[in-house]
């Protein structure tokens, strides 16, 4: 009895670990684009899907895995610029008409996808096979090896942009483009890096969940989409606080009803969780806790 | 430019002011030459189904149910400026709530309900979403990607819907297959009644009632609630400070919005005697947007123009375009919409309109016989 209650929690433990380390990856690069330029990528999801062909291309052609990932990286990083210096460049400060046009960008891309390379990719099979423990099976890339990757990319996008040049710089473009300018920063080089990062990250995400989401097809990326959106809305606009803790709460609502009640139920939850606390929290958990620091500051 | 209206509604008696509610600062095309060339554009329309075949009054038919859902789109996002991804959810909500009722109740009285209850459906259900966003003081982007969801949301759980215990009395609703049998449209009750199964009496049903749906647009833009919705556009803080409820006003445009999706939403659903799952799937929701920003999204029109033109391509698309087959239409959709925002962000319908005003402005410097009929910018 007490054997089979803890592998049951053990179970729910890796579930929570799995739909936390897939939140947080498909949320991170959106998050930078939203939260640093004030630009809604609806076209992620693609951006995503471009990282994942990228990696299961070069995978088939014979290349090993973790090359292949790489491959996927630049070709995604590659896409992002371009797509930042032919439409995304004109949008700054029109954040309506930024959301309207990368739609459009995501039509396109899906459906070249599905023209070029056909209604599907051969899968890739999962490494690292799979731990046993009492009835369950968990698999060790997808519940260990992904949320730590997780974990240090937002370790990584903390460091960046609090302890280095570029990071001083791209807040302070942030903050105040005019001001940046007066002070010599390249503004422009900034938002062209900054959307460059967010597509590498997106092209991370899809080379690290190429092996893991069974059948490639060119329609999965409004899937990526909806799981990306619902946590940066609950996450607000701060990139690692709210992707982390946004990522941690709906994650574990989602592993909570998935568990035994199924994938949709879990994702419902989630979606009724996130209109819920966006009824309380407008500007999504970060919001609300930068309203905390201020009214604290200013009580000092 | 409102100094213009004002001295036309005192000045033209009883007509004049019949056509000053039809006309204001809000819409393009408040000049005699517009009203005349709309009325060609109608008579044309109606002469349509004498001239062509039925399949060409049959696909017709469809694109009018679709530009309810254009003008639904125009009216949140191009007057109220909020923009909504997911006005195809209280289109197909209605879609497949006038389908279900329809198929249990199939007389006369029950069809007619039926359309009554999915419009209510879909504007219920407006209200409701609307509520929590706007009353939760949820900002624009939020709004944005709110919606969307619920459209794809939608989706996914209609998509599941494949089982025998997804029934509602005798109507299957049948997953990724959808559901077929829903019936014809059917006004009345009893033996009075009128049935709008055929092509012909169906597609004049529904010219008149977008005819009728535009002009009642125009009056509402133009009126002070209108004035109200686009003080909001401008300048939410601003329309605050003179004491407006902006929660208030963008709900009710959000709802009235929903209700002519859900009007939409019923026509498409007797048009085809079909709903299926991806009413609520991305792409069909990117085309209300497609509409809206290729025409014009603050123009009423501008919209419905869009949305009759592009759907014609479509349809056109899937014979395929020389050496390009019909896989190929929302690459072209696509690129058209990046373009639009790109280059001619206002979109068409302003752009023509400028054109127009231009022109008259010529005609009237030389004849000089009447005045010009906008001030000089």
């Amino acid at each position: 009895m007490a054997a089979a209650t803890v592998y049951d929690g053990l179970s729910l433990l890796f579930q929570f670990l799995n739909s936390f380390g897939f939140l947080v990856l498909v949320t991170v690069g959106l998050a930078i684009v939203f939260g640093m330029m004030g630009v809604i990528n609806l076209a992620h999801g693609e951006f995503i899907l471009v990282g994942i062909y990228g990696t299961a291309l070069a995978y088939h052609a014979g290349a090993p895995l973790p090359l292949a990932m790489v491959a996927g990286v630049v070709v995604t990083t590659v896409f992002g610029i371009v797509v930042e210096r032919l439409i995304v460049r004109h949008l700054y400060d029109r954040l309506l008409d930024s959301m309207v046009a990368t739609w459009g960008l995501s039509l396109v891309v899906a459906q070249l996808l599905l023209i070029v390379f056909g209604s599907s990719l051969d899968s890739i099979s999962t490494p690292m096979g799979n731990v046993a423990y009492g009835p369950y099976t968990s698999s060790v890339y997808r519940s260990v090896f992904l949320p730590a990757a997780a974990l240090v990319v937002l370790g990584g996008l903390f460091l960046l942009f609090t302890r280095t040049e570029f990071g001083v710089k791209a807040r302070a473009t942030i903050e105040d483009p005019e001001t940046a300018r007066a002070m010599g920063v390249d503004t422009d080089r900034m938002y062209v890096t900054t959307f460059a990062i967010g597509s590498a990250l997106a092209g991370l995400t899809g080379a690290l969940y190429a092996p893991a989401i069974g059948a490639i097809t060119p329609d999965r990326g409004s899937t990526f989409l909806v799981e990306s959106f619902v946590a940066v809305v609950v996450g607000g606009s701060s990139v690692v606080v709210g992707t982390l803790s946004a990522s941690t709460l709906l994650g574990l609502v989602n592993a909570v009803f998935s568990w035994q009640l199924g994938t949709f139920v879990g994702l419902m939850a989630m979606l009724l969780v996130a209109i819920v606390l966006l009824r309380l929290l407008p500007n999504g958990i970060s919001g609300y806790v930068e309203d905390w620091r201020e009214r604290r500051r200013a009580d000092q | 430019m409102s100094a213009d209206f004002d001295s036309r509604e005192s000045s033209a008696g009883p007509l004049g002011r019949i056509r000053g509610r039809f006309e204001g600062p809000n819409t393009l095309g408040n000049s005699t030459p517009f009203w005349v060339a709309f009325a060609l554009a109608v008579v044309g329309l109606a002469a349509y189904p004498q001239f062509v075949g039925l399949y060409s009054v049959l696909t017709s038919t469809k694109y009018f149910a679709l530009a309810f859902l254009a003008l639904s789109l125009t009216l949140v996002w191009g007057y109220c400026g909020v923009l909504s991804f997911g006005q195809v959810a209280f289109f197909g909500i209605a879609a497949y709530a006038f389908g279900v009722i329809g198929v249990n109740f199939s007389s006369a009285g029950g069809i007619t309900a039926a359309v009554v209850g999915a419009v209510v459906a879909g504007t219920l259900f407006a209200l409701v979403l609307g509520y929590f966003m706007f009353y939760g003081g949820v900002s624009d982007v939020y709004v944005t990607i709110i919606t969307l969801v619920v459209a794809l949301v939608l989706n996914t759980f209609m998509a599941q819907t494949a089982g025998s215990e997804w029934a509602v009395g005798e109507a299957q609703l049948g997953g990724f297959n959808g559901m077929p049998d829903v019936p014809d449209l059917v006004i009345g009750i009893g033996e009075t009644n009128v049935g709008l199964g055929d092509i012909v009496p169906l597609y004049y049903a529904l010219l008149v009632s977008l005819v009728v749906t535009y002009l009642a647009l125009r009056v509402l833009v133009n009126s002070r609630f209108g004035m109200t919705m686009v003080a909001v556009r401008e300048d939410e803080q601003r329309t605050a400070t003179f004491g407006y409820d902006i929660a208030f006003v963008k709900l009710v445009a959000f709802t009235i919005g929903g209700a002519l999706a859900a009007v939409g939403g019923v026509f498409y659903a007797a048009w085809g005697n079909y709903v299926d799952p991806t009413v609520f799937g991305i792409q069909f929701a990117a085309l209300p947007v497609v509409w809206a920003s290729v025409g014009g999204r603050e123009s009423l029109l501008g919209t419905v123009g869009a949305t009759l033109v592009i759907e014609r391509m479509r349809t056109g698309l899937t014979e395929g375009v020389g050496p390009l087959g019909p896989e190929w239409a929302f690459v072209i959709i696509g690129g058209l919409l990046i373009s639009i925002i790109v280059l001619l962000p206002s979109g068409v319908a302003p752009s023509l309109d400028r054109i127009g005003k231009r022109l008259l402005d010529r005609l009237g410097d030389r004849s000089s016989s009447r005045p010009t009929e906008e001030p000089v910018e």
